[in-house]
């Protein structure tokens, strides 16, 4: 039976030129960028490579891109080290409620040294509203950090109006967007859009994991979390990762040539998904308006079904899917994504996420509908209550 | 012989064709993420488990107690600063040495700043602590000794079990720096009274990108990263799974035969620095002639710049260095040759090879042949040389 993975929010595989670049860095450059011989300087150069293709897509200077060892270093980043080099200005932020745990632990760490947190909640489409988060605004604000696509309902915020707000109104608090989820996908253009600091994730587009990478606008300053050699102009110190930055360079390489040529077919296989399943099952609920969010994430609700066992039902038909974003899944509490969206405990019990990637085709999700209706249909015989 | 000789070995590694091999899998095909429930997620988890073993083994470790972090600098910063906060109710005194990497001591600045005594212990000529000095540094304020196993400039071998001894008498916590030492010193957490260790994949064949972190169990080390759940709660971030495997196979292999390890390179480094002594004059070994990486390789060659000698072997083809890897970007001289007592003038002119297993006898012999040229006439176009020739011999 073919296997289908509709997991690609919770990572992607790895493109196979992609692992030739790694091999290629593994076996022949392998040096350290800090080292002065022929071996650093090629490993150097290399960094430069991967740095301007990250910035080709992000439409940025090369200067601006820093790289960290994964999404959640750069969400951590941005977050704690914009806090502590603004605390004298002023000690409040303001986030939403359906951030990622990278964003949200790292607030929740600066409340208990004395920082002040708004969390801004989400209509039933999972989207902020623009006149509330600019009443939150105060002139001790220093940071706000607001995700672009949701990772697990794809719900789309609007970054670029958010970026125009801050910038004309006062006191411009520095503009922190997860993007980790929208990279590649959806365009986003921090220089032009007022966004000061931008997080990324390599695992996410098809590089491998252990890589991510932060933007920081010319001129916005902040603390390094990690001392040390002094690496990357002292902002974030440790042997970069070379294979993991090289691999990174040819994702978002390739990420962005499907952006400009293929950008629509994610959204084609969203509406045949969709489509199929709201014909199936007549009373799925599609959490979080098929406006309002990406065309690669998916969150569907089948009442009186659970998640978890469709599932593992699935996982019998060689379909990879999700309950809720892999970070959390381990954790036996509902999404607080839904949660926040005021979604009822039936609908919250019987969610799954189906994330797509520009390597998944019609074909899939042709295959993946009549299992679908399988196993939903297997499983209801048991135990629909 | 290749067409470029590599004696860098102390700044990275190139990553082995069966290290490389376990990893691959885990890119294209065993991709899922180790947090899924289903069961790409589950065989990735199987994988992490048998890295996490082979790491604990080779330390004599519990598995439980393993973690693993983006790098060797967030393994150390991770140690010190999660450690000091974590403990600050007992004590703000942190014990360390001036011969530690920059991830260490960078860290004891930031916590110097946020409230916190740092003792930086001096080192002797060779660069060796005195695990007395350790004894009476400590206070009843000292919560954490962070001393290395070996340093990575002059490849100094600390006297680590003593310390540990001493600081598990004291009730202290004890951390080691062990990221040049895997796989050259035998490391047994247990027998060393070592609560917390930091290693990195990259020095010992693995790939870069990977570094761990020993907690021993009911040690308090504050969070760094904050997200989601991975590695039991204590470090966010999805797990680099390719590079965990990559990790998992390159500690087995590096604690497989130390000895033997350290009888090659220890041949290879003898006859190196034999013959540099016998050849070149105003020559000055750093570190212990013994008590050092069998891979390490320290010179001071008085009246040259070490930058200059670096790039002239670079252009034999011979790569080396004049320092750490991360601060031979800078133009100040190495803290730890300034520890050792060298004045700045000498410790500039210093260079340094670290070998690594595919080092041969005929690599030294052509570095042997060349360096003495290469020295000499970078001496020759000195003023400072010319100035003090025939003067005092400096050894």
């Amino acid at each position: 039976m073919k296997e289908i993975y509709l997991d690609n929010a919770a990572t992607t595989p790895v493109l196979p030129q992609v692992v030739e670049a790694i091999i290629d860095c593994l076996k022949n450059d392998y040096g350290n960028p800090s080292s002065m011989h022929r071996l650093g300087i090629q490993a150097e150069k290399r960094v430069r490579e991967a740095k301007g293709r990250l910035s080709s897509l992000l439409r940025c200077t090369e200067d601006e891109i820093i790289f960290t060892s994964g999404g959640t270093e750069a969400n951590n980043m941005a977050v704690l080290g914009t806090a502590y080099d603004k605390k004298r200005r002023g000690r409040h932020c303001i986030t939403t409620e359906i951030e990622h745990p990278s964003v949200l632990q790292a607030f929740a760490h600066l409340e208990e040294q004395g920082y002040e947190v708004s969390y801004l909640p989400v209509d039933q489409n999972g989207v902020i509203s623009l006149d509330h988060l600019k009443s939150l605004i105060r002139p001790d604000t220093i940071l706000v950090s607001i995700m672009h696509v949701n990772n697990e309902t794809g719900s789309i915020q609007p970054i670029r109006q958010i970026g125009a707000m801050l910038k004309a109104g006062p006191g411009k608090p520095v503009f922190h967007v997860d993007a980790i989820q929208s990279l590649g996908k959806l365009p986003v253009y921090p220089a032009q859009w007022g966004i000061d600091l931008l997080s990324a994730s390599g695992h996410k587009i098809h590089a491998p994991k252990g890589i991510g990478a932060l933007y920081i606008r010319r001129g916005v300053r902040i603390q390094p979390i990690l001392f040390g050699g002094n690496q990357q102009g002292g902002i974030r110190s440790g042997t970069e990762n070379i294979p993991g930055i090289v691999g990174m360079g040819e994702g978002a390489k390739w990420m962005a040539e499907r952006l400009a040529e293929e950008g629509g077919c994610l959204a084609q296989l969203k509406s045949r998904l969709l489509q199929g399943i709201l014909q199936a099952f007549p009373d799925a609920v599609i959490n979080g308006s098929a406006d309002a969010c990406a065309s690669h994430i998916i969150n569907v609700g089948f009442p009186g079904l659970r998640g978890e066992i469709l599932l593992h039902a699935l996982e019998e038909e060689g379909v990879y899917v999700s309950t809720g974003s892999a970070c959390s899944s381990r954790d036996k509490r509902f999404s607080h994504v839904l949660k926040a969206m005021g979604l009822n405990d039936r609908i919250l019990e019987g969610s799954i996420r189906l994330s797509t990637s520009y390597l998944t085709t019609m074909q899939d999700i042709e295959e993946f509908l009549p299992r679908l209706t399988r196993t939903v249909q297997r499983i209801e015989r048991f135990t629909r209550r | 012989m290749g067409d470029r000789i590599y004696l860098d070995h102390a700044a990275t590694t190139y990553t082995k064709p069966e290290v490389l091999e376990e990893m691959l899998p885990y890119f294209t095909k065993q991709y899922g993420n180790p947090s899924s429930v289903h069961s790409f997620g589950r065989e990735s988890r199987k994988a992490m488990d048998l890295a996490r073993e082979r790491t604990a083994k080779a330390l004599n470790a519990n598995p439980n107690d393993i973690f693993f972090t983006g790098s060797g600098t967030e393994a150390d910063n991770w140690a010190v600063k999660g450690a000091a906060l974590a403990n600050r109710k007992k004590g703000n005194h942190i014990i360390t040495t001036t011969i530690e990497h920059h991830a260490v001591l960078h860290t004891c600045n930031y916590l110097e700043q946020n409230g916190f005594d740092v003792t930086y212990l001096p080192v002797d000529e060779y660069g060796i602590v005195d695990a007395e000095q350790v004894r009476n540094a400590i206070t009843d304020q000292t919560i954490l000794v962070s001393v290395m196993t070996a340093n990575n400039e002059i490849g100094t071998i600390q006297p680590i079990k003593e310390i540990g001894a001493i600081t598990r008498e004291k009730g202290v916590l004890f951390h080691t720096d062990a990221v040049q030492a895997i796989g050259s010193v035998p490391i047994d957490v247990d027998d060393m009274n070592i609560d917390l260790l930091s290693l990195a994949a990259h020095k010992f064949y693995g790939p870069k990108g990977i570094g761990a972190l020993y907690i021993r169990k009911g040690v308090k080390a504050q969070q760094m990263l904050h997200g989601g759940a991975q590695e039991r709660n204590r470090r966010a971030g999805t797990e680099n799974l390719p590079a965990i495997v990559g990790l998992g196979k390159a500690i087995e292999m590096a604690a497989l035969d130390i000895p033997g390890h350290n009888a090659r390179l220890e041949a290879l480094r003898n006859r190196l620095i034999t013959g540099i002594l016998s050849t070149v004059e105003h020559a000055r070994l750093n570190g212990h002639p013994e008590k050092r990486l069998s891979g390490n390789v320290n010179f001071c060659f008085e009246f040259i710049e070490g930058e200059a000698l670096l790039l002239s072997l670079d252009i034999k083809g011979i790569a080396g260095s004049s320092g750490s890897a991360c601060t031979s970007g800078t133009l100040d001289p190495s803290h730890v040759l300034l520890a050792i007592g060298l004045p700045h003038e000498i410790a500039h002119g210093s260079l340094r090879l670290t070998l690594g297993e595919q080092n041969t006898q005929e690599e030294i012999d052509y570095v042997l042949e060349v360096l003495p040229q290469l020295v000499q006439r970078l001496r020759e176009m000195s003023p400072l040389f010319n100035q003090q020739k025939g003067g005092q011999i400096f050894v």
